[in-house]
């Protein structure tokens, strides 16, 4: 059965994540997009990962996802006013998508398979006490250096968003 | 699975699901009736004995109405709209517990649909979704009014939620657990999490307010600068959907309070009711005392509404982001401090 769940649910993102580039509409894709993070976040409960499907809703669907549809919704993005792109920008987009391929491509090929069978372990992995210590005590550092690049990209939209003072 | 816990939960699941349709229902009564009171009218009384089935007529008459589409390019969505706000009105009572357990057919009922560890980041989660409702439905009415509102509406809640989160990880860090029902447990005799927590239960009042669109956060459906708000373009029972969760949302928003900072099911004697009538009666006495608790906080909405002008569109945000946020930063650190000092 749980198998059975993990490819409805592996069709399902696949299926939202196609649909997020292929379609027309902004809108729509902003849409299928957060269908996809809600099926991700299916996969990550059935790792039995309850905290991390909660915080990934919260974060990607909850947060993130709104501001982008915000972002979309307050531009006008109707066909007679897209711009035509310079063949130079197009050029670019391909190289950079190529570049990011080969880096996909490499690290896909390198991967090596860690678990080969799902097994039940019954420790605790996922209450926020161990995640907590884990946190806190393995990764110390690169936790404190996340919150401080989280705070500086902070600082910096406020600072971008302020307006300037104009002096005479 | 074992059949009877199937058994047991899907009527837990159905009977809260009727019970949180009937409160809704009757809250738009019992606001009416409120409204009428602070304003020393007589309300709605044709309907029944005393408007008693006022509600059922304005259901009716919902239905009844004819179903109006806009010229929008986006049927689905607009469509998809109200659902998602009703659904996620819905789907948070699924972690709340009603009351601690009952002994019936020689086992142990939990009264709570599912009991999950992290049944709070649950519910953010649930109302950080419920957005998408207000934001969907304003943007496909193909309407400028309906879409600035959707956009006041949403931005509101994004500013409110930030907040909200905050004043409850003070709450986290002092009961040392995410699960409601463990909060609730814990609250046991009279030790309400508000005697300990009083700017943060403030704060999350506050929040809570704004979460559910009520007055005097009510911005979405300033009438005099937005014609009816984000469901301007909807009619029938569409439109009813929309109105419906707000009330059912506010319902849970009331539950939620009650379960957090008012002792949840917990009523003084609770003990002792339990050691001499048994388990059965202390339980349905507990969840009576939900109730009550949680009627409170549904007058006091209404009584805020009427209470209380709409805030202006600055000032709403300088409180969100100036006051409410740095606020309840200096809450979580007070707490640390204190539960440090007390070890």
């Amino acid at each position: 059965m749980i198998t059975t769940l993990f490819y409805i649910l592996s069709a399902f993102t696949l299926a939202t994540a196609f649909l997020t580039i292929f379609s027309k509409n902004p809108i729509h894709s902003a849409i299928y997009l957060v269908l996809c993070f809600f099926s991700i976040a299916g996969h990550y409960l059935m790792f039995n990962a309850q905290f991390l499907a909660i915080v990934h809703i919260i974060v990607y669907s909850g947060a993130i996802m709104i501001l982008m549809l915000f972002t979309i919704m307050l531009m006008n993005l109707n066909k007679e006013d897209e711009k035509n792109k310079t063949l130079w920008s197009r050029l670019a987009a391909v190289i950079s998508f190529c570049l990011v391929a080969l880096v996909l491509l490499a690290a896909f090929i390198k991967a090596q398979q860690t678990g080969y069978t799902y097994e039940v372990s019954g420790e605790d992995y996922q209450s926020i006490k161990v995640l907590g210590q884990v946190l806190l005590n393995d990764y110390m550092v690169p936790f404190e250096f996340a919150s401080v690049l989280l705070l500086v990209s902070m600082i910096g939209a406020v600072l971008l968003s302020k307006k300037e003072h104009i002096n005479n | 699975m074992d059949q009877a816990i199937i058994i047991e939960k899907s009527v837990i699941i159905i009977a809260v699901f009727a019970l949180t349709m009937l409160m809704a229902m009757y809250s738009t009564l019992a606001e009416r009736k409120i409204a009428a009171w602070l304003q020393d009218r007589i309300g709605p009384n044709r309907a029944g004995k005393g408007g008693i089935l006022q509600p059922l007529a304005d259901g009716l008459k919902l239905f009844a109405k004819e179903e109006f589409f806009p010229n929008t390019p986006n049927k689905f969505l607009f469509i998809v709209g109200p659902g998602i706000s009703m659904a996620t009105a819905l789907m948070t009572s699924a972690v709340i517990p009603w009351g601690d357990r009952l002994h019936l057919f020689g086992r142990d009922i939990i009264l709570q649909a599912t009991d999950i560890d992290v049944a709070i980041l649950y519910v953010f989660g649930v109302l950080s979704v419920g957005v998408y409702g207000i934001m969907i439905g304003g943007w496909a009415s193909n309407n400028k009014f309906s879409l600035m509102s959707a956009m006041r509406a949403s931005s509101q809640m994004i500013s409110y939620e930030v907040a909200m989160g905050l004043s409850i990880i003070a709450l986290i860090m002092m009961t040392g657990t995410l699960s409601l029902r463990e909060i609730a447990a814990g609250q046991s005799g009279m030790n309400w999490n508000v005697f300990y927590q009083p700017v943060g239960f403030l704060i999350f009042l506050v929040c809570s307010f704004a979460e559910t669109n009520r007055t005097p956060f009510d911005l979405a459906e300033c009438e005099a600068e937005l014609i009816g708000g984000y469901h301007t373009e909807y009619s029938s029972m569409k439109m009813g959907f929309y109105l419906f969760a707000e009330y059912a949302s506010m319902f849970i928003s009331s539950t939620i309070l009650a379960v957090l900072y008012f002792g949840a099911y917990n009523y003084p004697g609770m003990d002792w009711v339990e050691n001499n009538w048994g388990i059965n009666i202390a339980n349905i006495l507990g969840i009576i005392a939900l109730f009550i608790k949680l009627c409170g906080f549904i007058f006091f909405y209404m009584w805020v509404r009427w209470t209380v002008p709409r805030f202006r569109y600055d000032q709403l945000m300088r409180l969100g982001w100036k006051m409410l946020i740095p606020l309840s930063i200096a809450n979580i650190i007070i707490t640390g401090l204190v539960i440090l000092l007390a070890d």
